[in-house]
């Protein structure tokens, strides 16, 4: 059996080091999710509007986001901008921005789904009920639109997780960074180590964003 | 913007992007394969090999792409399996978008209710005609939304490629800012080749999303 770098990971901090790696992968992303989050809801919201000018201006922007690559978004925000507007951005600070502006449209659609998803009707019973217009929107829309909404929003994580490991090509040290300098640095001790490093990282990954697709899988099904 | 340095680097982007339109099609192409496959096995509930499609799928959705290039380029070849960088990232994507494939011809298939199947039955239809004009035909057009956005996922997915070093469009980009700091024109041209290959097939998308929606029973 020849050695396939799993003792280079049990070598001094190694495991460690790899682990803080995931941790500003996942550092990212949750940030980015959480300013998505509420971002995204109010867009989805104003886009449900029958107002012309709001509707072009958020269709563009969505459309936009969402039909270029991540990482080509990646690089417009921290090569484009930073030479355009001469300003200073950190690898960290750029892949935030950009993950928040993919997040906010994505969310936004999926919140503009949720809604529209409710028939009519339901507006149309809770006004034939005598109730306000704040009370349909408390007691009847907003807790159906939830329902959809959630497993499709906790899906959204997995995929800003699965999205953040792009930051390696922009060059933020993260968990994929930090297995290639231990390959290159016991590249005479252990040559074949990238096998068992590459294969520990895509299960780390695994391991992050399963148990999340588990929930967001088990919560469709229970409220459906 | 430099005009002059946006006509001479044409050429380059050309060929990146015929670079990416084949890897990308291609693997799409393998991706369907496996979809339909690992559907079949999932809609029969084959013994075993349904295990085996489960846990292929759970590993390969909840997995970034960059990782599982890294993986199959980098770490196979210590184990004696080598690959060139294009058929790495044609296996790459193929890996990643069988099991999304998978999971939108599956959802299609159960969206049909059992009833449907049994009535197709009971009018003396044999298993594959019922197949063929029942359940196909349905299962399809609710499939077609989730099949359309996978393409569009997967051909955005190929942006990775130039982590492994195959000259793609975002190599190309990467390079000539490395090389004549020409970072402006570089992206705009950049942006403007994804748009020329993305925008075709999102428009075909929701043509045939809006073409579709007339086939669903009873909705």
């Amino acid at each position: 059996m020849p050695d396939l770098g799993l003792d280079v990971l049990l070598k001094g901090q190694n495991m460690v080091r790899l682990l803080g790696g995931l941790g500003v992968a996942l550092r990212i992303s949750l940030l980015s999710v959480l300013i998505s989050l509420p971002l995204g809801i109010l867009i989805g919201v104003v886009m449900t509007w029958k107002n012309p000018v709001t509707k072009v201006i958020f269709r563009i922007y969505l459309e936009f986001i969402r039909i270029m690559p991540q990482m080509v978004l990646l690089f417009l925000v921290y090569f484009g901008t930073t030479r355009a507007f001469g300003w200073d951005l950190s690898g960290e600070t750029a892949s935030i921005i950009v993950f928040s502006l993919w997040g906010t449209a994505e969310m936004s659609d999926l919140v503009r789904g949720a809604l529209i998803s409710i028939p009519k009707h339901q507006y149309e019973s809770g006004a034939a009920l005598a109730l306000g217009k704040a009370q349909i929107y408390f007691y009847i829309i907003i807790p159906q639109a939830l329902r959809r909404l959630i497993p499709l929003s906790i899906n959204l994580i997995t995929r800003m997780i699965k999205t953040t490991s792009l930051i390696l090509m922009i060059g933020v040290v993260e968990v994929l960074k930090v297995a290639q300098q231990m390959i290159e640095a016991n590249r005479m001790s252990s040559p074949n180590a990238a096998f068992g490093i590459y294969l520990v990282v895509f299960l780390l990954y695994f391991i992050a964003c399963w148990p999340i697709s588990l929930l967001a899988k088990y919560l469709e099904k229970k409220w459906r | 913007m430099n005009w002059e340095f946006i006509m001479e680097s044409l050429p380059l982007y050309q060929k990146a992007a015929w670079l990416t339109v084949k890897i990308g099609f291609v693997g799409v192409a393998i991706s369907i394969l496996i979809g339909l496959l690992c559907a079949a096995v999932q809609y029969y509930r084959v013994p075993v090999l349904r295990r085996m499609v489960a846990v292929y799928i759970e590993l390969s959705r909840n997995t970034p792409l960059l990782i599982q290039l890294f993986f199959i380029y980098y770490g196979l070849p210590k184990i004696g399996i080598q690959t060139d960088a294009a058929h790495c990232g044609i296996a790459g994507l193929a890996f990643l978008g069988g099991s999304y494939m998978a999971e939108a011809f599956r959802s299609g298939l159960e969206a049909i209710e059992p009833v449907q199947l049994e009535s197709a039955l009971s009018l003396g239809m044999n298993q594959y005609q019922a197949m063929r004009h029942v359940i196909l035909p349905q299962a399809v057009s609710i499939s077609i939304p989730a099949f359309m956005a996978n393409v569009i996922f997967l051909l955005k997915e190929t942006s990775v490629f130039s982590a492994i070093s195959l000259m793609d469009l975002m190599f190309t980009a990467k390079d000539l800012i490395g090389v004549y700091y020409k970072t402006t024109e570089s992206l705009f041209l950049l942006v403007v080749f994804y748009l020329m290959i993305l925008l075709p097939v999102s428009i075909l998308g929701s043509l045939l999303e809006r073409r579709l929606r007339y086939a669903g029973f009873g909705a």
